[in-house]
């Protein structure tokens, strides 16, 4: 009589995972690195892990609904004849028409205005829609150049000029040839249907003291109305910022890795650049060394969700922040009504990141006319304005309970973090101690 | 005739007003002098007239010029022309790097030599150049001609796509995906439309110059062509 064999259960390796086997498995298939949307998906140190304190027997709190607590922001005081004046610290960061559908892009500009706040070109150019329909306009200038042209310099309230994004610090812009559809491809000077692969440098000006003059140029061009913006994917943003205050910037714009890309390597993604609670804290430093915090205006971007990490943001110092993801699900992105069309596509709703295929069932990230069809212009604008609304009075809620009258009155000293490293990075103390670790105090 | 010395007149108000220039202006001849280098001088302007600039000029002259006919009695800086969408600049002596980068429109004629980058990810410009051009010149150019009656240098042409390069003298390399094209009657055409235009229609003759452009292999994404990313 045989006796069966006693086995383990299967053991699954931590290095050797699923996803990682799989994705080993498509290299060998297909001989091209993993192209995707979205920012990084790894857990990194965010905020997350910091706590706000709430007012206490030496700190009055807020009455709610009552008592005042200002949210406006103005972007562009140092050199703009004309800075923005926003009503809440929330702003849509670019992406392009082209990346997005045209509804997608009014639907932006629609939410954006109706609270208050101001929306962003791409790597594409403006459309006359996209213009319409946002009262605040940030005109990017990238390294492509694409569409770029004096007349929508000058009908732009602010000129954004890119160095990096957080999703790829380094890398230029991608959009695969699903996307270019003819409109596309005419507004871009580019052949329909190729694999669109930006620049990854500027054409006409390298580092800091050139870049000063470029800024010199742009603000001759547009009279000296218009704030201009610096941004950079963070990687250095002690320095990257510093830098941009002494070539002129009105404000500087850092995005962490967690912010979205339309069109990405995933190892790019994942492994090139630094989390968003860990640029805040150096680009502030850079500021207050400079004399310039409050001055030059910090606006923070990288996987903003909820009013919390607005707050957070501010209470380390940045003057706003911008949301490109979390816009963009408020639209509809990824949304369970749809989870039959993501298992057609071989995903899930919530996973869905195949932005670059331009067959969004979302109507949001193609070019599809039919599927754009798809996606209402002004209920999505509707519902991202909700959205903005929920983050500012969230912001105000956290706010109110720690005794600001202003959200820019949050400040450091009302965090503690939940880790170690947190504390380290967002250079706030360990919760339950007075230690800031690098810092001492035990 | 408006006439401003740089010296005393700073460059931003130069700028403002010819900004602010009607479209029926009839202050059409404008002189600039003493420019002694001074960056982004004639930028931004959206009106018919000649400006005439006497002296050497630093980054971005002309930048973004519509419908002026900008003349530089000197050598120019950093991306002269750049982003142009239509007019034209004349640079009398030699172009620094990136000159006429990104136009879109528009003739720049630079009667010396160009540095690196001549005409990068141009976009419907045409640019002739008399004397010879650096390296990476039309890096990434997507449209519009670039005309070089002298030699070109390294890698020119990297990643071009559909804008056409005419070279009268020697071509040091071509970079990625850009290759010598027999000429059509349309591309002669063309290139004799802008030795025209550049006025030297006269001097130099079409069937002197070979033609580059891309060779489209690098449109789409394929493993194949993994030695050229």
């Amino acid at each position: 009589m045989s006796v069966p064999p006693i086995r383990t259960v299967p053991r699954f390796s931590a290095t050797f995972d699923r996803y990682t086997i799989s994705e080993i498995q498509r290299a060998a298939a297909t001989g091209i690195y993993d192209i995707r949307g979205g920012g990084a998906k790894r857990k990194v140190p965010s905020f997350d892990d910091l706590l706000f304190l709430g007012a206490s027997i030496s700190r009055y709190p807020l009455e709610g609904y009552r008592e005042k607590c200002g949210t406006d922001v103005v972007l562009g005081s140092r050199f703009a004849k004309k800075p923005i004046r926003l009503k809440t610290p929330v702003t849509i960061a670019g992406m392009s028409f082209g990346a997005l559908s045209g509804p997608a892009k009014e639907a932006l500009g629609r939410g954006a205005s109706a609270v208050g706040t101001s929306t962003t070109t791409g790597d594409g150019g403006m459309t006359n829609e996209e213009r319409g329909h946002s009262s605040l306009l940030v005109y990017q200038y990238l390294p492509s150049r694409y569409g770029m042209n004096p007349d929508d310099l000058r009908r732009a309230d602010a000129i954004e000029i890119v160095i990096g994004q957080g999703a790829k610090p380094g890398g230029g812009g991608m959009l695969l040839g699903q996307k270019i559809s003819a409109r596309v491809a005419k507004m871009r000077t580019l052949p329909e249907g190729i694999d669109q692969r930006s620049a990854s440098r500027h054409p006409d000006w390298t580092g800091p003291d050139d870049l000063e003059i470029k800024i010199e140029e742009l603000r001759e061009i547009t009279d000296w109305e218009k704030p201009i913006y610096v941004k950079v994917g963070a990687s250095r943003p002690y320095y990257d910022t510093a830098l941009a205050v002494k070539s002129g910037a009105d404000v500087v714009v850092i995005d962490g890795m967690q912010g979205g890309t339309a069109a990405t390597q995933e190892v790019f993604i994942e492994n090139v650049g630094i989390p968003t609670l860990a640029a805040i804290r150096p680009a502030v430093q850079a500021l207050q060394d400079l004399g310039m915090h409050r001055k030059v205006q910090l606006i923070i971007s990288g996987g903003i969700r909820n009013g919390a990490d607005v707050a957070k943001a501010l209470a380390l110092g940045a003057d706003a922040v911008a949301i490109g993801t979390a816009a963009l699900i408020a639209l509809g992105d990824n949304d369970p009504h749809l989870e039959a069309e993501y298992q057609a596509l071989g995903t899930t709703a919530g996973a869905y990141d195949d932005w670059h295929e331009g067959r969004d069932p979302a109507g949001i990230t193609t070019q599809d006319p039919e599927l754009a069809k798809r996606l209402d212009p002004i209920v999505g604008g509707r519902r991202l304005a909700n959205f903005l609304s929920v983050l500012t009075l969230e912001t105000q809620t956290i706010a109110r309970a720690c005794g600001k009258s202003h959200i820019h009155n949050l400040e450091p000293e009302d965090l503690v973090a939940l880790t170690v490293e947190a504390a380290a990075i967002a250079r706030v103390p360990l919760v339950g101690t007075a230690w800031i670790p690098g810092q001492g105090k035990y | 005739m408006p006439t401003h010395d740089l010296n005393v007149t700073a460059v931003r108000a130069v700028n403002d007003a010819l900004h602010k220039l009607p479209p029926d202006t009839n202050e059409t001849l404008w002189q600039i002098d003493n420019p002694e280098g001074r960056h982004a001088i004639g930028v931004g302007i959206d009106a018919p007239v000649d400006v005439e600039i006497n002296g050497h000029v630093g980054y971005y002259c002309g930048g973004m010029n519509k419908q002026a006919s900008i003349r530089i009695h000197g050598n120019a800086g950093t991306g002269v022309a750049e982003n142009m969408m239509s007019g034209l600049v004349h640079v009398m002596g030699d172009a620094s790097q990136s000159a006429g980068a990104t136009g879109c429109g528009g003739l720049l004629v630079i009667d010396g030599d160009a540095a690196a980058r001549c005409g990068i990810s141009m976009k419907g410009i045409d640019i002739l150049v008399k004397g010879s051009i650096g390296a990476m010149s039309a890096f990434m150019a997507q449209a519009g001609s670039l005309v070089v009656l002298g030699n070109a240098g390294d890698a020119l042409g990297d990643s071009i796509y559909e804008a056409s390069i005419f070279v009268r003298g020697h071509v040091k390399s071509l970079g990625a995906d850009c290759i010598e094209k027999p000429m059509t009657s349309e591309d002669r055409d063309r290139l004799a439309d802008v030795l025209r235009r550049g006025g030297i229609d006269g001097e130099a003759k079409v069937e002197d110059f070979r033609m580059y452009g891309s060779a489209r292999q690098l449109y789409h994404f394929h493993v194949d062509n993994i030695e050229s990313y």
